[in-house]
């Protein structure tokens, strides 16, 4: 018998804490096959955030570093600057990247740095209970923006593949989205993409995952997923932005 | 046609129902007589034989749940 | 061993270098900046890393990944740079990663000023950041000292897997004297937790979260007997003219320098005074200080900062056996005749002339 799906080895199968639905185990599982293909686990260091994926140290079978909120990408330069031969990834949310890391990531993507990180933008704060983030959409309720997200308010939604993909330091920039197979085995494609650029010595590479949040979307998980087709992508498109030599 | 052999890690399953919105064959479905540790209907094949392996059920499965085989 | 002139900042470089470090993470500021300008210069010649980050926080969050994969890894700022290191500086207590953090310090709150000060007193000694926890701070007095306790202190971060902190006021950072210059660290302690890629062995694991309340309560309690084990292994501290002293001065770091002079001069003028210089901040020489208040009358806490700082660990120390005075402001290092008045002043308030 061929086997067409199983756990990927760079997963431990530790039972995940997620809510029923959540995208975080998707875009782990993606990873982690994407570090099985490359054959890249044990040289792999993987640094996870402060957010709903906070313990993600448990699921990846991998050296694991957990982060202060926002602070991965530059744990991950000393890191990846002192072990220069091992393989970098940040897995980050959207509060952490966007809001109290913009700093962190605006930089490390400005230095080239050599890593690969995983941003995943499910629109808001899911850890502390559905608050805005930076990603969250115009008009979207969150428990604090309750009468909807307004411009003369909090501003614009971050698109952080548009700003960062301006940084010559980055090699590759690319979203992606989880609400399909089809958009599914695009988001590892370019999650194994990412992983190669940073094995090559391009530069900095990003992949932002669109993610639910069925829990504090209000939504059923299959209900979520076309939330996130009829709102998020026409905002937030999907493909490269850049590849760096293309 | 090649013939998919499904297996499931019931315990882990939250029931959230992403692999039978996404099964082609349309077979899968919640075993309502069970309940597993996690307190859900956990799922499983209706017509196991019509399975034809596609693995998208475990690609949409956020919860490492299914394990597809083919023959 | 070569004797050289070397201004203290230079010295804590190029001691932290003999000592094997091997990244540096910083962010300029005033007067810590010679600190990472000579590590720029000298971190590429050696295979070593040098990393301009874009804030303090950056800074130490790169000295936490440097330090887990078990490179010895420091930073180096001042006043305001240590306030924004906290949030780093605690998460490193808590995954008990070794680095070295140098402050030199400025005057404080807010902006303050870049003259000289000991101000950070507080922030060093008492953690600094969140949580339960205390880092060894480590108080250099000369040139040689700054090179010498930043070897110690990467020795001590290792020993203890802790962060180390090696406070000094721009004053020292500046002064430039003889110094001799320690051979290279060749032996280093094994780290088999660094995070290195998990080749040929089962993942290793940093991290500060533990949600379970008997986990935290476990983690604390082992932090805590680490503590203990710092404080009765670790406290050091220098005694002048102690024995038949009736007034003890108390100062560490440049201060004590000067208090060593005034302790000269008051002596000459009949007043039978000593010094107690505490090396380690932390752990405080608890012990030193309140055995000595059992034969002399008074103290004084001679520190670089206007509202006194350390006399609080004095006051701790002596739990009332002798009066307390202090000697101190801010911005300004008192020269010894200035004190040598002070103290006139205060023996005679006790009763010592
Ligand atoms: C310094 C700091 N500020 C705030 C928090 C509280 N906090 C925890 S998770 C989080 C937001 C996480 O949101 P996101 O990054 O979008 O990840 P998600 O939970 O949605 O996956 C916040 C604000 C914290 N832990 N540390
Ligand atoms: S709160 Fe949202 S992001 Fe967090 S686990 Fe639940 S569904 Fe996922
Ligand atoms: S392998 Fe394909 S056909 Fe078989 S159950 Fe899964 S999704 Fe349905
Ligand atoms: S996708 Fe996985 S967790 Fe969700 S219902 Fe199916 S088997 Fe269960």
């Amino acid at each position: 018998m061929k086997m067409i799906a199983k756990k990927p080895e760079s997963l431990t199968g530790a039972k995940y804490h997620y809510c029923p639905g959540c995208s975080h185990g998707i875009i782990h599982r993606l990873v982690a096959e994407a570090m099985d293909e490359l054959n890249i686990r044990e040289q792999t260091i993987g640094i996870c955030p402060v957010g709903c994926s906070v313990l993600a140290y448990d699921y990846f079978n991998c050296d694991m570093l957990e982060a202060a909120h926002g602070r991965a990408p530059a744990i991950a330069t000393a890191i990846k600057r002192l072990l220069p031969d091992r393989y970098l990834f940040t897995y980050q949310g959207d509060g952490d990247l966007a809001s109290i890391g913009m700093g962190e990531i605006v930089h490390a993507s400005l230095r080239g740095e050599k890593i690969t990180t995983i941003f995943v933008n499910n629109t808001l704060y899911g850890m502390t209970g559905g608050q805005m983030a930076p990603t969250t959409l115009l008009g979207q309720v969150t428990t604090t923006s309750p009468y909807g997200r307004k411009v003369e308010w909090e501003g614009y939604p971050a698109k952080m593949c548009e700003l960062l993909s301006c940084n010559e330091g980055a090699a590759y920039i690319c979203r992606t989205a989880v609400n399909s197979p089809a958009n599914i085995i695009k988001t590892k494609k370019a999650i194994k993409k990412a992983f190669q650029i940073q094995g090559q010595g391009l530069g900095f590479t990003l992949v932002e995952v669109l993610s639910t949040c069925p829990t504090n979307w209000g939504l059923s998980p299959a209900d979520s997923l076309k939330w996130m087709e009829e709102h998020m992508i026409p905002y937030y498109p999907l493909g490269e932005f850049k590849v760096k030599g293309e | 046609m090649a013939r998919g052999i499904v297996t499931f890690s019931s315990d882990r399953c939250k029931a959230c129902g992403l692999c039978i919105l996404f099964c082609p064959k349309q077979i899968m479905g919640f075993d309502k007589t069970s309940i597993n540790i996690l307190g859900y209907h956990p799922v499983g094949l209706i017509k196991p034989e019509d399975c034809n392996g596609c693995g998208i059920c475990a690609m949409m499965c956020p919860d490492l749940v299914i394990e597809v085989g083919r023959e | 061993m070569q004797r050289v002139l070397m201004k203290g900042n230079e010295a804590i470089a190029e001691g932290a270098i003999r000592a094997g470090c091997r990244g540096f993470f910083g962010y300029p500021i005033t007067p810590s900046s010679e600190i990472a300008e000579y590590m720029a210069r000298k971190m590429p010649t050696i295979g070593g890393v040098f990393v301009q980050a874009e804030s303090e926080l950056a800074a130490i969050n790169m000295v936490y990944g440097g330090a887990a994969t078990g490179a010895r890894v420091m930073t180096a700022s001042s006043g305001p740079g240590i306030s924004l290191k906290q949030e780093g500086i605690s998460f490193l207590a808590e995954g008990e990663l070794p680095c070295l953090i140098v402050d030199i310090c400025r005057g404080g709150p807010g902006l303050g000023g870049i003259q000289p000060s000991q101000a950070d007193y507080f922030q060093a000694t008492r953690g600094g950041g969140h949580g339960d926890y205390y880092i060894i701070v480590l108080a250099p007095s000369s040139a040689q000292e700054m090179m010498d306790l930043t070897m110690l202190g990467f020795e001590l971060a290792d020993k203890h897997r802790t962060p180390v902190m090696l406070m000094a006021e721009g004053t020292l950072g500046n002064l430039i004297e003889p110094v001799l210059v320690r051979d290279e660290v060749t032996e280093f302690v094994d780290k088999p937790w660094a995070i290195t890629g998990c080749l040929g062995r089962q993942p290793n694991i940093v991290n500060t979260l533990h949600m379970p309340v008997e986990q935290l309560q476990t983690r604390n309690q082992h932090l805590t007997e680490k503590y203990q084990a710092i404080r009765s292994q670790e406290i050091r501290s220098e005694e002048f003219l102690t024995e038949d002293a009736d007034l003890i001065l108390v100062a560490y770091g440049i201060m004590a320098r000067i208090a060593k002079k005034a302790v000269m001069n008051a002596r000459s003028l009949g007043i039978k005074t000593g010094l107690i210089r505490p090396i380690t901040l932390w752990p405080y020489p608890y012990g030193v200080v309140n055995k000595i208040a059992q034969t002399c009358k008074a103290m004084v806490s001679i520190e670089i900062s206007t509202t006194g700082q350390m006399i609080e660990d004095i006051k701790l120390a002596t739990a009332g056996k002798v009066p307390i005075h202090y000697i101190g402001e801010i911005a300004r290092t008192p020269n010894p005749e200035e004190i040598t008045q002070q103290l006139l002043v205060i023996a005679a308030k006790e009763g010592l002339i």
